[in-house]
């Protein structure tokens, strides 16, 4: 029997027959081996897939290293995002100060590349030696006549979530500053799919195909002059309320832009998120259009799911995600299969968000609040479960276990949102969970 | 094409890095940590660092990497870190039971002046670290150096802390692995038994990050130098570091601590080196290299008599660690091959002055170039002035293969694309083998794929 850590007790409801209650949004107990990343990493898995911009770490070269490339955030255009650049502060730069090095790599990149944007983002070491980043922004932003935006996004100012809301306020500069010309009536922007696998390109084909003009993909696929005119679309879809949930409401507050939340995974939840446009746009010819849209895409994959269903009803799966929000519709997606979800978690995840999960699921499942290996071994293996669903640093654990995995985060290889995804999504479930390796290292 | 983006001109750049060709230092004190027997390494810093560390890792691995952080908040990064430290290495040794905290530092808590020997020393008094358990630490800012400054470090606190000296002197030599993979950690033992030599191997992450598929998740694996051996280290006849960038510090330390004597040599990579490595190794343990080494060294020269005209003046460019490139810039002369771009972020001059060393007179030009501003993007644009038949490197280097359309093999960390690097040694006359094979039908591969159908032959 594995031990929970006195101060995370609160972290986690194990229990049914108690009433439910769960503590989160608190910071990660230290010495915990928690899944969890910084606000920096928040920051730039949101703004990296912007594909025509410059992005700049301001920091020891570490920040920029680890974030080179690693979301496979696919642009159909440029790739200036997928390069690494940073300012690379050395000791004498900590001692006098960055500012001057930071100015001279921005100039020097801006006049190499031309970029429509340049984002700056702060790491730690930058909050403590009181570079003012704005000011620099601001003088090489009037010299080369492009926005050069600071991100505030020192590693220590909270988690992954207060990264969120850093980079949704550097997007939120440019929001309202290009020509809204040529936008119709019908018109949304995407917020909160980042393209990984090209999903983006799916979910654009399917509200084009309804009529609708996509003005702004945020950030997947992004492009710099897209976000500056995205103030003139009718409508905010965001998915990941995590992340993007902030300019939507800065966008409603200063534009009167409404936002609806949305999720493009399952079947279920996939469907919804268009039925919700069409609604929105009170239009009884493109609420057909949807219907036989969304009819056609379902039969399409049904035959698939269906086979996928007989192979995985009655196993048992844990998830473990980032934001709760997409806990959601893999519940739903699980269901889907015939599959149960017992154990559930997120590292960001609030208490209403927490208390949605446990009535999606099935009586008796685990809720955990920004968890570890120790604890996800316990439950695992209490649970008896059959599949795991988590990020890269979740993988070997479940696998070392002996049970199967998927990845629903970065590394996803292919698409998992969308129609044809539901049946990626069942593969990828299926031929780890059923994988004849397991019977391999039982002696 | 995917880095369009480098242009072929090459304009100098002052304040900038483009695709690094390293990373920070705390990644290799995490790294090396991880070679000590029941050690959880632990990040004195935010949360991100240790998140992307062990992410990394466990890219490059595929197993479970386990360390805790101090998780700072913009309080601590006021008031200091000391109360999250102390409060982590209760936490610690109360859930997850390890033998040895190893703390390293990041460029937060090195900038707000963090002491953590004093605060480790606070949380003994204070009764956090139970009896018979450690905690030790490095200084790893992240504006200093490399990913191999802090491994260097890292190795360097295991002296610090744990060799001793008493009056007797043990029948066995020291070798500081450098950093290598598990696979060549377990080479470098297999030929020290082989040649009836007592060593202690540290760091030693073989057994912790090559763990066998069980059914269990072993949080601390069966394997990693132990306390006692690291105790030990001070009485030992002598010490072979290996790599000077990753393992010399170590050394250099011990002989300071402990008076034990210590030879700094290459990483065992290639046949010369390799042959320096049993050479040293057989002086200072006074036995003779078996035969069974000979015949391996034997059967090296073997394939490289047989297959010498597929190597001859064939251009390579290359990029990764310091200890790593030396060597293998000279296996890659004795092959009759051209290196001829070499690049690393790893800073020291020492570098630049060994390559030249090993190059100049062999009659090819050659750029070579470590420290700040000697990236990949570099690299590719050189690479674009003076194309090559190879590219060596870790697995950044697959967008320079793919938009020059060179043949690449992966090697070095980090590998985040490709297994194989943590079974198969590259190390010793045996890990010679596998670079020509991986040399040769690298080559090869390319000579068929681009081979017009008239002199498409079945015979090589």
């Amino acid at each position: 029997m594995i031990d929970i850590l006195e101060q995370r007790k609160g972290q986690v409801y194990d229990d049914s027959s108690k009433p439910f209650d769960i503590s989160c949004e608190k910071n990660s107990v230290a010495g915990s081996v928690s899944q969890r990343a910084c606000v920096f990493c928040g920051s730039r898995v949101v703004l990296y897939p912007i594909a025509d911009a410059l992005h700049i770490v301001h920091g020891p070269i570490g920040c920029a290293a680890y974030t080179w490339d690693i979301r496979g955030a696919l642009s159909s255009g440029p790739e200036l995002h997928r390069n690494s650049f940073s300012t690379d502060l050395q000791e004498k730069d900590v001692i006098y100060g960055g500012e001057k090095k930071l100015e001279q790599a921005l100039l020097e990149l801006i006049d190499a590349y031309q970029p429509k944007a340049a984002f700056i983002y702060a790491t730690c070491i930058v909050g403590l030696i009181g570079d003012d980043m704005d000011a620099v922004c601001r003088k090489v932003s009037q010299l080369k006549r492009i926005p050069v935006i600071p991100v505030s996004s020192e590693g220590f100012k909270g988690s992954k979530k207060t990264g969120y809301v850093a980079a949704c306020r550097a997007l939120f500069k440019l929001v309202g500053t290009g020509s809204t010309e040529g936008i119709r009536k019908h018109s949304i922007n995407i917020l909160g799919d980042f393209n990984l696998a090209g999903e983006l390109y799916m979910i654009r084909d399917y509200y084009e195909r309804m009529g609708v003009q996509v003005v702004a993909t945020m950030t997947g696929d992004g492009r710099i002059d897209d976000i500056r005119r995205s103030h003139g679309a009718s409508l905010n879809v965001v998915q990941c309320s995590g992340s993007m949930i902030h300019l939507a409401t800065m966008m409603e507050e200063k534009y009167g832009i409404p936002f609806i939340r949305v999720s493009y995974f399952g079947i279920e939840d996939m469907s919804k998120s268009l039925y919700d446009v069409a609604d929105f746009f009170k239009d009884p010819e493109m609420k057909t259009r949807t219907i036989d849209m969304v009819r056609d895409e379902i039969n399409a994959i049904m035959p698939d799911i269906k086979k996928y269903r007989k192979l995985l009803a009655g196993k048992r799966a844990a998830i473990y995600t980032g934001g709760a929000f997409k806990a959601f519709s893999l519940v739903r997606s699980l269901r889907t299969l015939g599959m149960k979800t017992v154990v559930a978690g997120s590292q960001t995840g609030n208490k209403q968000d927490y208390e949605l999960l446990l009535q999606l699921c099935d009586d008796g499942t685990v809720l955990l609040d920004d968890t570890n290996p120790l604890e996800i071994a316990k439950y695992i293996k209490e649970k008896n479960v059959d599949l795991f669903i988590g990020g890269v640093k979740e993988r070997p654990v479940a696998y070392k276990l002996g049970i199967g995995f998927c990845d629903h985060n970065h590394e996803r290889k292919k698409a998992l949102a969308g129609f044809p995804g539901m049946i990626n999504f069942a593969k990828e479930v299926h031929s780890s969970v059923n994988s004849p390796v397991w019977k391999l290292l039982k002696k | 094409m995917l880095l369009r983006h480098t242009p072929k001109e090459i304009t100098e750049r002052k304040a900038l890095t483009i695709n690094p060709a390293k990373t920070c230092q705390p990644i290799g004190a995490m790294y090396a940590a991880l070679g000590i027997h029941k050690c959880l390494p632990h990040s004195h810093g935010s949360q991100g660092c240790c998140a992307y560390h062990r992410s990394t890792l466990t890219r490059h691995y595929k197993e479970p990497i386990m360390a805790a952080t101090s998780s700072f908040t913009e309080g601590s990064s006021v008031f200091g870190g000391q109360a999250n430290l102390v409060t982590a290495i209760d936490n610690i040794f109360t859930i997850y039971e390890p033998d040895i905290i190893a703390v390293h530092t990041t460029c937060l808590s090195e900038t707000i002046g963090d002491d953590v020997q004093q605060i480790a020393r606070k949380a003994r008094e204070d009764g956090k670290v139970p009896d018979g358990k450690f905690v030790i630490h490095a200084s790893t800012p992240s504006y200093v150096g490399s990913h191999v400054t802090g491994f260097a470090n890292m190795t360097k606190g295991m002296v610090d802390y744990f060799a001793k000296s008493t009056d007797k002197t043990l029948d066995q030599i020291n070798i500081v692995s450098g950093w290598v993979e598990p696979s060549d950690m377990r080479e470098i033992k297999r030929i020290a038994a082989l040649m009836g030599v007592n060593i202690v191997l540290f760091p030693d992450t073989s057994d912790v990050l090559d763990a066998p598929q069980t059914g269990t998740h072993e949080f601390f694996p069966k394997g990693g130098v132990t306390i006692e051996q690291l105790k030990s280290t001070g009485d030992s006849k002598a010490t072979l570091a290996l790599g000077a960038f990753a393992s010399k510090d170590a050394a250099k330390l011990l002989h300071a601590k402990c008076g034990v004597p210590y030879e700094t040599l290459e990483l065992p990579i290639g046949i010369s080196a390799t042959d320096r490595f049993l050479e040293s190794l057989s002086l200072t343990s006074e036995k003779p290299v078996p035969e069974e080494l000979t015949r391996e060294r034997g059967r090296l020269v073997d394939i490289i008599t047989d297959m010498h005209q597929y190597f001859y003046g064939k251009k390579v460019a290359l990029f990764g660690d310091p200890d790593h490139l030396i060597p293998l810039t000279e296996f890659l002369v004795n092959l009759d091959m051209q290196p001829v771009h070499i690049v690393s972020g790893t800073p020291g001059k020492r570098f630049e002055i060994q390559i030249r060393g090993l190059l100049d007179g062999r009659g090819f030009e050659y750029n070579v170039k470590n420290g700040p501003n000697a990236d990949m993007f570099r690299l590719h644009q050189w690479i674009k002035n003076e194309p090559v038949d190879l590219l060596l490197g870790n697995t950044y280097g697959k967008y320079i293969a793919r938009d020059e359309d060179i043949p690449f093999i992966r090697t070095g960390f980090p590998v985040l694309d490709r297994i194989g690097h943590s079974y198969f040694p590259v190390l010793g006359y045996t890990g010679g083998m596998l670079i020509l094979e991986k040399i040769l039908s690298a080559l090869m591969d390319r000579k068929d794929r681009n081979a017009p159908e008239t002199s498409f032959e079945l015979v090589m």
